[in-house]
């Protein structure tokens, strides 16, 4: 259970919003129209692919995921749907129907 | 009756938003399950999915709120977790950038992950819309999403126990993200991008609140640069 005070939660609540929003704005808020070198655009262009599999890699092959065979069968299929057909929704129906069709199956 | 541009540009992002939806209905439900079982009053978690919405970082705040961390821990892990939309920002900028600063703001609120993957693979596509046609868009794929988050957030709230939250829907999460990723591994750049970004947030696991998130999102944008740019001198050399 939380211990924290209300005083305390809203201060979280608050200051996670503030600073969220802060980061959201950086570049969108206070660059706006004014052009950036091409050499940034060239990092930038490269945002998805760098960020996201950072964010799901631990959650699959962390130290603290469980290394499940099922669920990494799964996550490989999704890649190879969504590389083969270029298609965001193909990929996430293969990857979740089969991971809740044969967790259905195996039980 | 006919539709301006932006507004079709908005239908289709709402259209192109839609298997998002699978994942952010549970998972949204599911916040706002363990949320109030964990303590928090509907206002507080209301508070949470309306004025942040940004999921990872509000199960994080709150996984260190039940361990009874420091209230300034909390604040800077969440934060932390949220830093990659930093990236997100500076990436969108070249299309945005040019709007009121009313819709930058407002856009800025709501620059959470998926309008910001569907947008950019929109924007790389077909990179001769208008402005406002982007900016439409942009709502398009992440208004509805918003307003299901708050909604389920809500109703997870609400229902509290009665809600399943070991449905496996933690893996939904990855399998949308790869399902973004994947498309978009057209060329050697972004594989290796890509495979950089995955090797070194594995190997930067002990760094402290997903920082090493950062450093291996960083390096993977350099790694992508230089192979484009090797590539192109061997296609100039060829």
């Amino acid at each position: 259970m939380i211990e924290a005070s209300s005083t305390q939660i809203w201060i979280i609540i608050v200051g996670m919003a503030i600073g969220t929003f802060l980061i959201r704005f950086s570049f969108l808020g206070l660059v706006g129209d004014r052009p950036l070198p091409a050499w940034l655009l060239r990092l930038l262009r490269y945002t998805p692919v760098a960020v996201l599999p950072a964010v799901v890699a631990p959650m699959l092959l962390g130290a603290k995921a469980d290394m499940d065979p099922l669920r990494l069968f799964c996550a490989a299929a999704t890649i190879l749907v969504g590389v083969w057909t270029k298609n965001v929704l193909w990929a996430i129906i293969t990857g979740l129907g089969l991971f809740f069709g044969l967790g259905a199956v195996i039980g | 009756m006919s539709l301006s541009p932006a507004a079709q540009q908005f239908l289709k992002g709402a259209k192109d938003g839609l298997p998002f939806h699978i994942v952010i209905w549970p998972f949204a439900a599911i916040f706002g399950a363990i949320a109030t079982q964990a303590g928090l009053n509907v206002v507080e978690v209301m508070g949470f999915s309306i004025l942040v919405i940004a999921g990872s970082a509000q199960l994080a705040a709150l996984q260190l709120m039940t361990e009874n961390a420091p209230t300034l821990i909390v604040l800077a892990t969440a934060l932390a977790v949220n830093l990659r939309m930093g990236m997100y920002s500076a990436s969108i900028t070249p299309h945005l950038g040019k709007s009121s600063l009313l819709t930058r703001a407002f856009a800025s609120y709501m620059l959470y992950d998926q309008p910001y993957a569907l947008s950019t693979i929109k924007f790389e596509k077909e990179p001769d819309l208008s402005l406002s046609e982007k900016t439409g868009y942009f709502f398009g794929s992440a208004i509805p999403i918003a307003i299901a988050w708050y909604a389920m957030t809500l109703a997870g709230a609400l229902l509290g126990e009665k809600i399943p939250t070991d449905i496996g829907v933690d893996f939904a999460v990855p399998v949308t993200f790869l399902a973004v990723v994947a498309p978009m591994l057209k060329t050697l750049a972004h594989v290796a991008s890509a495979l950089t970004s995955v090797v070194l947030v594995l190997i930067l696991g002990f760094m402290p609140y997903g920082t090493g998130l950062l450093v291996a999102a960083a390096a993977a944008l350099v790694v992508g640069a230089r192979v484009e740019i090797w590539m192109d001198k061997r296609k100039a050399a060829a």
